[in-house]
């Protein structure tokens, strides 16, 4: 096969907005070239844009903006029946009044294929997806896997250039799931045509991709191959949705030094001094050891047998660090732990917020450093509402434990000011770095509370000064830690 | 015997013994009578003289043709609306659909009525026109029962087939042929049957509208008039043998819990 | 396209609607044809209400109407659940003979009770017996129908619970399994009411001769010539035709805040 013909971008979206009627913007300005013969899995949470943005290519639902090309031609206006592009549907959707015959040859009819060619076709496929001597089945006596497959053969059976799966695995159990994973790759190699997967499932993603679009929010978060996925993402996003991840916002100290969980580390990036960072670590990257021999020490709080490893949780001062070991720890015992350099991720804050953890007390109020924060709870967690007993439920009913409720503070560093009059502001502390940005000064402050806060400010101060920073309590806005 | 337990399928009794009486019993009695003469004697003389009369077998025709013009003019009024609310992206449709349904509960010999007073107005004699003023009554009656299992089945549609149908190549006409018809079937079949019984029998409407010609409820109602209840009780039995096999082919297709009367009720 | 479908539906209500609307604006005059201009007029309404032939009729229908829906009521619903918790007989003997009055031309239904009730039994006809069997003949099979389901949406270790808690079988029916399907039962009563206030075949066979609901009157008013008769029953179409319309929106609303 020529490999140059390979290369050649099949389909690409361009500038891509999508609005429903309501005003809700489901994807945004969205920017993905795909090539001839790759198989691409657009992931992320549900409600993301993710099957919105393959609705759009099958034709479905129009962009409300941007260019959609294929094979280099705009295809906006084209519609579904006019494209060469197939698409297996989440349920199926195969016909009910129609059996496995008439199902897969439902296209190759409407194409006005030979009587001949359409048996000899829907024979074919029918063994690319191991259902030889279906023909004749009704599809309700077919069980979910075998619907699965047959739904793959009525797509594939038209030879479309690009085959569209939207979480075409979701109804299936786990071990089914697995066994299709594999098969839908090797039909991949096969047939050599493009694939464009759906999943909120990462494990799948990895499993199976050349390249993996990460959407959160309408959003491209990061597009690259697996490896590249998961071991340098982009954000906290990508981080934490693909694989288990430790993240500490922290900052860099100098030439790979970075500092966070309190204590220094070296690390393989080279990012500016001064700079606040988001550090991932993935738990099967942190070792465990005894406690002088580690770079920080902590507490072990749970143990969870895990099959291959053991989950184990640490306290090391505020932080919660998660740890995957094959060998047991003790429950309370003090550990050391160490974190090679390379084990260390480092990603520059996306919108350079000063993130700060907090738990709640029992009535859900959220005490911050040294005051109470106004907040609504029920505004971050979706569909929930407060019981008579001052228990608050999810939308599924279920009780939300005020000590499993993590809020993440977030104020933007040019919302802070400073103040030498120390009953100023609402926390106190000394400036420990300070990095000049063209127009501005940008300061890290390390509270009395061991908190670091980035607060950039036109005016000169010095290192080491006592300051007040005053924090508007409009300006701070809660995220809910999932 | 020890003491009979109470068990919850007993309380099927008062009705099994209802329907028993009031609903076998006159069918056998119909049965009897359908093959016996004044004197009790068993004859096959009242199943031919129907079949050999020119005028009943004409009653048994033009009941079959009002029959099958109405259900058909009753199909491609009632298929378009349901398939238009069932598609459309109304906000009420409900309420749309309560409108079109409305009329069931109204009485349907008041409504022959009106319509009567309007067609009067229109023709001028009632007279010039008794078939088509009959299927436009019967029409006018029944439409609802039409719309309604349409609809139930329309709506149920699962709306990623059209997308699968449209997916692999159907344009929108092909795909209303090939997916959407064939899967309203059921409604439609329930329609059919909703409709199609009635216009055969339902004499009120043509003589409500002045149309002497007699179909086979009205024939019924003869023999019942003239106490001559061996002849109606083998028209009676004719109807039930339609009706049998109406059934037993319809019952293949049909959808159970698509058309019934109580649909819009549904709480 | 949008507003070619809009325009037929439309189109189809207006169809639909007109002669129940034209008889409504006439019955508000003195005229006795439609197409005549004549003045405004409450003389039909006057009518429909003194005239003691009348007022007997409407009350005749309506006391008809509500008795007969109580009892198919009752025996559908016990019907109901007797057939869903029996293994054979019930289903095979009950749940047939159900279907025989739902798919049966009503005409037929009539001629054969007749026959039965009259021919063979000699039941008097002016003792109303034939005629309330005939509605709830006509009626219960369509309260079965609304019951079922409901049955069957129910979870069914329920009753098991409710005996295991040291419920009654009595008290487990009344307290427990009825409220699960009273919105079927409720829908069957309206259901058997509309049947038995539309109804004209069975009525007219099994009735005593002295007897009229609405649909046996009209259709011999059709028949007679007395015009004063014929324009109260326009009042008659249109009283009915706003009371169907009131019913129908509290219904709506009262699904409304059901769901809010």
């Amino acid at each position: 096969m020529d490999r140059n013909t390979n290369k050649e971008n099949i389909i690409e979206l361009r500038h891509i907005s999508r609005t429903f009627d309501d005003g809700f913007r489901v994807v945004e300005d969205l920017n993905i070239v795909i090539q001839r013969g790759e198989f691409v899995t657009f992931l992320g949470p549900s409600g993301c844009g993710k099957t919105t943005t393959l609705r759009m290519i099958a034709g479905f639902e129009s962009p409300t903006e941007g260019e959609l090309l294929l094979n280099g031609e705009d295809i906006r206006d084209l519609p579904p029946n006019k494209r060469p592009i197939n698409t297996v549907f989440q349920r199926y959707a195969l016909f009910p009044h129609l059996n496995v015959f008439d199902n897969i040859a439902f296209g190759l009819k409407l194409k006005k294929f030979s009587k001949t060619d359409i048996v000899r076709k829907v024979k074919k496929a029918l063994e690319m997806v191991d259902l030889e001597g279906f023909e004749s089945r009704k599809i309700q006596t077919l069980s979910g896997g075998q619907q699965q497959r047959i739904a793959i053969a009525r797509a594939i059976v038209n030879e479309p250039e690009i085959l569209l799966l939207d979480e075409p695995l979701g109804a299936l159990d786990l071990k089914m799931r697995k066994e299709m994973q594999l098969e839908l790759k090797s039909i991949h190699e096969k047939l050599g045509i493009t694939f464009i997967y759906v999943t909120h499932d990462q494990e799948e993603a990895l499993t199976m991709s050349d390249k993996i679009v990460v959407m959160s929010e309408g959003k491209i978060q990061q597009a690259g191959t697996p490896e590249d996925i998961y071991n340098e993402p982009k954000n906290a996003f990508v981080a934490d949705f693909i694989g288990d991840s430790n993240i500490f916002s922290g900052i860099m100290t100098g030439k790979y030094k970075v500092r966070f969980c309190g204590a220094e580390f070296e690390c393989v990036d080279d990012v500016e001094d001064g700079t606040m960072i988001d550090a991932v670590v993935r738990p099967e990257d942190i070792v465990i050891t005894t406690p002088d021999q580690g770079i920080i020490r902590g507490r072990v709080t749970s143990v969870i047998f895990k099959g291959v490893h053991y989950e184990i949780t640490i306290q090391s001062g505020k932080n919660e660090i998660v740890v995957q070991s094959t060998k047991k720890a003790e429950l309370n015992a003090v550990v050391g732990l160490y974190i090679e350099p390379e084990g260390i991720h480092i990603m520059i804050a996306g919108n350079l917020m000063n993130r700060i953890e907090s738990g709640v007390d029992r009535e859900y109020k959220l005490t911050f450093l040294n005051g109470q924060l106004d907040y609504n709870i029920l505004s971050l967690i979706p569909g929930s509402s407060f019981q008579t007993d001052g228990t608050i439920v999810n939308g599924h009913g279920d009780v939300i434990e005020p000590d499993k409720i993590r809020i993440i503070v977030s104020i933007k560093p040019r919302d802070i000011t400073m103040s030498d009059d120390k009953e100023a502001g609402i926390v106190r502390g000394n400036i420990i770095n300070m990095v000049y940005k063209g127009d501005h000064y940008s300061y890290v402050v390390r509270t009395e509370e061991d908190e670091d806060f980035i607060v950039d400010d036109e005016y000169l101060w010095n290192m080491d000064d006592y300051v007040s920073l005053i924090i508007p309590k409009e300006k701070i806005q809660y995220t809910l830690k999932k | 015997m020890g003491k009979i337990r109470f068990s919850r399928a007993q309380l099927c009794i008062p009705y099994g013994l209802f329907l028993v009486c009031f609903v076998f019993a006159p069918l056998v009695v119909i049965i009897y009578y359908a093959f016996t003469n004044g004197q009790g004697q068993f004859t096959l003389e009242n199943l031919t003289s129907f079949f050999s009369s020119p005028n009943t077998i004409g009653t048994l025709a033009y009941s079959f043709g009002i029959a099958v013009v109405t259900t058909g003019v009753c199909l491609l009024l009632a298929y378009p609306v349901a398939y238009i609310l069932a598609r459309s992206s109304y906000r009420h449709k409900s309420v749309i659909l309560m409108i079109f349904v409305m009329p069931m509960w109204i009485n349907f010999t008041l409504r022959i009525t009106a319509l009567k007073e309007v067609l009067t107005i229109i023709e001028g004699n009632l007279s010039f026109h008794p078939f088509l003023n009959t299927v436009i009554g019967m029409t006018y009656d029944f439409l609802p029962f039409m719309i309604l299992p349409i609809y139930t089945t329309l709506i149920k549609l699962d709306g990623s087939l059209l997308e699968a149908a449209a997916d692999l190549g159907a344009d929108a006409l092909q795909t209303f042929l090939k997916v959407t018809l064939p899967l309203s079937v059921p409604g439609i079949i329930s329609g059919i049957v909703m409709v199609f019984l009635p216009s055969m029998t339902n004499y009120v409407v043509l003589d409500m509208l002045y149309n002497s010609t007699y179909i086979m409820g009205s024939l019924i109602g003869a023999y019942f008039s003239a106490y001559d209840w061996h002849n109606g009780s083998m028209i009676a039995l004719i109807l039930l043998v339609i009706i049998l096999l109406f059934t037993l082919f319809t019952n293949r297709y049909s959808d159970s819990d698509a058309g019934s009367r109580g649909g819009v009720f549904g709480a | 396209m949008k507003k070619v479908c809009a325009a037929f539906l439309g189109l189809m209500i207006l169809l639909m609607y007109l002669p129940i609307l034209i008889l409504a604006v006439y019955s508000f005059t003195d005229s006795a044809n439609i197409g005549a201009i004549h003045g405004f007029s409450l003389q039909n309404y006057v009518t429909l209400f003194t005239k003691p032939e009348l007022r007997e009729m409407i009350v005749g229908t309506l006391f008809l109407a509500f008795l007969s829906a109580m009892i198919s009521t009752l025996l559908g619903t016990l019907g109901a659940m007797g057939v869903f918790y029996s293994k054979r007989f019930g289903n095979i003997v009950v749940g047939a003979l159900n279907q025989v009055p739902v798919v049966n031309a009503e005409v037929v239904t009539a001629f054969s009770l007749c026959v039965l009730l009259i021919g063979v039994c000699g039941v008097d006809k002016s003792s109303f017996i034939s005629l309330l069997i005939g509605h709830v003949v006509l009626e219960s099979p369509f309260v079965y129908l609304s019951v079922v389901p409901k049955l069957k949406q129910m979870d069914n270790s329920l009753y098991e619970a409710a005996l295991d808690l040291g419920a009654s079988p009595a008290m487990a029916l009344r307290r427990v399994i009825l409220p699960q399907i009273f919105p079927g039962v409720i829908s069957g009563f309206a259901l058997a009411v509309t049947l038995s206030l539309d109804d004209y075949f069975i009525t007219s066979y099994t009735k005593p001769a002295t007897f009229d609901t609405i649909s046996t009157y009209v259709v011999n008013a059709t028949r007679g010539s007395q015009t004063n008769i014929k324009t109260a029953l326009w009042a008659l179409s249109t009283i009915i035709f706003v009371v169907v319309i009131v019913v129908v929106a509290m219904m709506n609303m009262a699904e409304k805040n059901k769901n809010n």
